[in-house]
């Protein structure tokens, strides 16, 4: 039994049917994470501590973005208040904080939004609302507005389709421009900035990872697949969240792409100088530093003279590479046009798997029963293939191809109805684990029941930062960190490998 | 007589208020560009599957079906029993009356009340459900009173306390072909009428903007083709070669 960690919170109950908590006021007030450093903050281009003057610049800024973004302001006037998405979101489900219904995240900006740019809230404020934007509303934006994982799900049930992400990232970015950046996504945009990867990996120490991942895939298998880095004129280029290079279960992931790579017989390879999937200015809501995180994808490819772009498992990353890139970093007039641009790992190999083309014996995995885990920016914010809903199938299909063993779990906590592993949107970092925890709870819910009903073994995911997330919180509920597992780790396991012995 | 000038006057007041202010908004939402591409996935792959997903969502509020069955019960009602009751109104506006109007006129009135159960139900909710309070403003609870008020005072009229509706019809037909006649100065009718222009003055500067503002939400109405088109906004793109060049 695995012993969770000694936390200064109580780590909810799982119940054997979930309801929905009764509003508890000022649940999570005490939960914010640490405030960037002036360094953090000056190498992304937004002042180093709090300016002079930050109520006018913060309106300002407000102004700007109402301005650049359409969502912004039909969010901001559409909402009536219908309460559909008040039990949507995993963070409120989690702490009964009321600042966690979307619609309540939403109005600590749209409640200023209307004094300061609507008639009704600068005539009547108290009627509709409006509150002046003193220190203490600031305050609550950095705390709620670092309560949100921008996963979208509250976006899915809105009639008006107001997507809280949207005005979450608007108000991360307003902080961010007054001075107060969150460390942990601004540092890590920073060392992406200036090495290439969120982890501050430079080339050397990469090139010895891979090598190491080469000896060891040998001695596993004793077949030679290699893990190409800056090898020019090779056909595709991969882009993976660098986690994958090191972290666990994420390496095995790797693992996995580079014997697909290899059966297939397509020659790759990785950057040095896109050494990153993950793609954190979309959770500061920064176009500016998201351009530059991806324009060094775009650098990479032509340097390197690839024909193809292949994105691995990485939940917003993906939603980026695929929503965003094309305008941020387009048009791909220099890849081969035959191929979607860019590619998800997972279309990848499942197009292979259609083919014939892998040799899979899924005997291999028995010992698993396995379920999947949809990643929010996965499922509600791209897609895979060439039908609608692709995001879901194909993950899936790759698994049983893999699998006898898979069950989903129930229908309200999976597809576009997914939740959050409590970790995204740029919250993954130990001084909100208390948040992640908690934010947690509605997934492990639906885990647990399939655990109890038809004996899963392990959780299947796509995504870095869930990967990540699950390793950490599963203990405090008394399940293991070893569940979690990538899914080209399940389908690297069941291939048939040329050369192997 | 005064009192016939006076509402004469506030129509036209509420009419130029509704109509310059909700076009003035709908230039402002048009001309904000939607810089990246974010529908809410799976999203329809094309313009007409978009059409699609917009008819749905505002015919059957789709979205709010999968988000709270009550909600989309009462709002549904609500919704619905407002167009029929507007529909059978055509008849103060036209003349001849049109024939589907005509026969639509009985409907109306069960619609007025399926309209008022809706409206008391929402507010109900709003009262008994802790998360709802938490997020009511005064003007969310004062919205459903006007409603209330508004669709009550018409089915009072229609049943107990009747005022001339040939006058009525006079009056309003003059508004809009600027013969103008008196109004009957029954108060009930006189309560509903002064609603009807609270009600047009306050919508384009209140939530009542949903109603624009679902087809222009980006998370409805953009078509999941990002890898296919390359979108660009006035601001949103990169300098690439080929913009360089021009």
């Amino acid at each position: 039994m695995p012993v969770p960690p000694k936390e200064k919170f109580d780590v909810p109950r799982i119940e054997e049917v979930f309801s929905i908590p009764a509003i508890r006021v000022n649940a999570m007030a005490h939960s914010k994470p640490f405030v960037a450093k002036p360094e953090h903050q000056e190498a992304l281009g937004f002042p180093g501590k709090l300016v002079d003057g930050w109520q006018d610049a913060a309106l300002d800024k407000m102004e700007e973005l109402l301005g650049k973004y359409r969502s912004i302001r039909v969010f901001l006037d559409s909402c009536v208040k219908c309460g559909a998405c008040t039990d949507k979101c995993h963070y409120y489900l989690g702490t009964a904080d009321p600042k966690n219904m979307p619609v309540a995240r939403q109005d600590l900006m749209r409640s200023v939004y209307r004094r300061y740019f609507t008639v009704a809230g600068k005539y009547f404020p108290k009627l509709v609302g409006a509150v002046d934007l003193t220190e203490d509303v600031i305050e609550d934006w950095y705390r709620y507005y670092h309560q949100c994982s921008e996963c979208r799900r509250c976006s899915v049930y809105c009639p008006y389709g107001i997507d809280t992400a949207e005005i979450t990232m608007a108000g991360r970015e307003i902080l961010s421009s007054i001075g107060i950046g969150q460390k942990y996504a601004n540092e890590i945009i920073g060392k992406v900035h200036k090495i290439g990867n969120n982890l501050g990996l430079p080339e050397p120490a990469l090139l010895d990872t891979l090598g190491g991942l080469e000896e060891e895939v040998e001695e596993d298998t004793g077949a030679s697949v290699k893990f190409p880095l800056d090898k020019r004129g090779a056909e595709v280029l991969l882009v993976t969240p660098s986690a994958d290079f090191f972290a666990e279960p994420h390496v095995d992931g790797l693992i996995g792409y580079a014997k697909v790579f290899h059966q297939a017989g397509v020659s790759w390879t990785l950057s040095s100088y896109a050494s990153e999937a993950a793609n954190f200015g979309i959770f500061i809501g920064s176009y500016e530093n998201m351009r530059r995180v991806a324009e060094r994808v775009r650098e990479a490819a032509i340097e390197l003279g690839v024909k193809r772009i292949v994105v691995g498992e990485c939940g917003h990353a993906w939603r980026v590479a695929y929503s965003f890139w094309n305008t941020l970093i387009g048009p791909f007039d220099f890849l081969d046009p035959s191929h979607p641009v860019p590619q998800h790992i997972c279309e990848f190999t499942h197009e292979l798997l259609n083919r014939g083309a892998l040799r899979v014996n899924p005997d291999k995995n028995d010992d698993k029963v396995v379920t999947f885990h949809d990643s929010c920016n996965v499922s509600r914010g791209s897609r895979m293939g060439s039908v609608p809903g692709g995001q879901f199938s194909i993950p899936r299909n790759i698994i049983k191809a893999a699998c006898n063993h898979f069950v989903d779990m129930a229908p309200d906590t999976t597809h576009e109805h997914t939740f959050c592993c409590g970790g995204g949107g740029g919250l993954l970092t130990d001084d909100l684990v208390e948040l992640r925890v908690k934010g947690a709870l509605p997934r492990v819910q639906a885990l647990k029941q399939v655990i109890d009903d038809y004996g899963v073994t392990h959780m299947a995911a796509i995504c870095a930062i869930c990967k990540s997330q699950f390793s950490k919180v599963l203990p405090f509920y008394d399940m293991g960190m070893d569940m979690v597992v990538s899914v080209h780790q399940l389908l690297g396991d069941a291939l048939e490998l040329d050369g192997a012995e | 007589m005064i009192l016939s000038a006076v509402f004469s006057i506030l129509f036209y007041l509420a009419f130029a208020v509704f109509s310059v202010g909700l076009v003035k908004r709908l230039l402002l939402y048009w001309r904000t560009p939607a810089p990246l591409v974010i529908p809410t996935t799976p999203a329809p792959l094309t313009n007409i599957g978009v059409a699609g997903r917009l008819f749905r969502e505002v015919v059957f509020f789709e979205s709010l079906f999968k988000g709270s069955k009550w909600t989309w019960l009462f709002g549904w009602l609500f919704h619905f029993g407002l167009l029929l009751v507007l529909l059978r109104h055509l008849r103060y506006f036209t003349e001849p009356v049109w024939g589907w109007v005509v026969a639509l006129q009985w409907v109306g009135i069960y619609a007025g009340m399926v309209m008022l159960v809706g409206l008391i139900g929402l507010l109900v909710r709003r009262f008994l459900v802790d998360r709802l309070r938490y997020i009511s403003s005064p003007s969310d609870h004062l919205m459903l009173l006007l409603l209330i008020a508004l669709a009550g005072s018409g089915l009072l009229m229609k049943y107990v306390w009747h005022t001339d509706v040939m006058a009525l019809k006079t009056f309003s037909l003059g508004l809009i072909t600027f013969n103008w006649a008196p109004l009957p100065n029954d108060p009930l009718l006189l309560v509903h009428l002064l609603l009807v222009i609270i009600l047009l003055i306050i919508f384009p500067f209140s939530k009542l903007l949903h109603a624009p503002g679902v087809f222009f939400s980006p998370t409805r109405n953009m078509a999941d083709n990002p890898r296919e088109h390359r979108h660009v906004s006035a601001w949103a793109h990169a300098p690439t070669t080929a913009d360089e060049k021009s």
